[in-house]
């Protein structure tokens, strides 16, 4: 239920970069601890891309899977379910080394297609 | 057509995450102390807010975020408690959450200087809230317990994004089919070691401790979020 919030977020950012030149593709990385739904975000993207540079963009998403550290004793391990303790020691002391992103990588520009009505 | 990829990595949330940290500046210049409180709808934010602001010797506002209506800060403003108002559904059907922005557009309408603790009533909700920091000190989260006992498996983000969570509605308990040890582990598993408070806004068991944890961050402690 977040994802038209996220997708707005992504529009808001690409149109910082991109300028008045239009974008034919946003490559996102989001991992598992944002539970981003893929299929929701493209739908919201496109209504809130309408009339911005990044309206038809099409959407690339990296996922990037869930990774916990366990800080005493260096466990390393992919959870199924978000259980932040250390299945090897029992320590709490658990750091998210991966799976907490929600950024856009890159975009493609299409650098001859007209400029976009988009405010900058 | 010639097209070029541009490398950009940034964190989609950073515009929101900026103007968070101007609303923050503005109440740290005003020595005012914010908790964002979020939750499920209907766990009981107002009614725990009604309950707790009375006896509490602080001056406090509260900012009310809902899609619509303005019902629960008449409840607010009925204890005569500088509340605001704030409505979302001028989004496309509606946020599901307040964002820094929405909540520096309420900012002018309090006078910050006069407060000690702004108490920001969030969009009940289990996720958008998490992700979107609007300038507070700390987080707490309410979930009461006619919600199941797997919603910190099932709602991570959520149970992390806090530094305390209340169990509201324990009055209920002798009523229910419910587990509230199974609860207290899932929420551990996911928040090892944080603070919990079991309530009920309804008769009051309990309220003291929050009122003491609200008194704990005007005064600067626990650790900002």
């Amino acid at each position: 239920m977040h994802e038209m919030s996220l997708a707005s977020a992504i529009v808001n950012t690409v149109v910082k970069h991109a300028g008045d030149r239009k974008v034919t593709l946003i490559t996102l990385r989001t991992g598992g601890m944002r539970q981003v739904v893929v299929d929701s975000l493209e739908f919201y993207l496109g209504f809130v891309a309408r009339d911005t540079c990044c309206e038809g963009a099409k959407l690339e998403v990296i996922l990037v899977k869930t990774r916990f550290k366990c800080r005493p004793c260096g466990e390393e391990w992919e959870p199924d379910l978000p259980h932040f303790r250390c299945p090897n020691c029992e320590s709490a002391d658990v750091a998210i080394i991966a799976g907490e992103e929600f950024e856009v990588d890159s975009i493609e520009i299409d650098e001859e297609e007209a400029a976009c009505t988009a405010p900058r | 057509m010639h097209r070029t990829k541009v490398k950009i990595v940034e964190e989609a949330l950073d515009a929101n995450n900026t103007i968070a940290r101007a609303n923050r500046s503005d109440f740290d210049r005003s020595g005012v102390s914010v908790v964002n409180l979020m939750s499920a709808p209907g766990a009981g934010k107002t009614t725990l807010l009604e309950a707790t602001l009375g006896g509490l010797d602080l001056r406090v506002g509260v900012l009310e975020g809902d899609v619509q209506g303005s019902a629960d800060a008449d409840r607010i403003a009925a204890m005569h408690i500088p509340v605001v108002q704030l409505n979302t559904d001028g989004g496309f059907g509606g946020e599901c959450h307040l964002d820094a922005n929405m909540v520096r557009s309420a900012l002018p309408a309090f006078s910050l200087d006069d407060l000690d603790l702004l108490i920001i009533e969030n969009v009940g909700n289990l996720v958008c809230p998490a992700e979107f920091k609007v300038g507070e000190d700390t987080r707490a989260m309410i979930c009461s317990v006619t919600e199941g006992e797997e919603k910190p498996l099932k709602y991570p983000l959520m149970f992390r994004a806090c530094e305390l969570v209340v169990v509201n509605k324990i009055d209920l308990l002798e009523h229910l089919d419910y587990d509230l040890d199974k609860l207290l582990y899932n929420i551990d598993a996911v928040h090892p070691d944080v603070p919990k408070l079991l309530v009920s806004a309804k008769t009051g068991e309990g309220v003291d401790q929050f009122r003491d944890w609200l008194t704990q961050v005007a005064a600067g402690a626990p650790a900002p979020a």
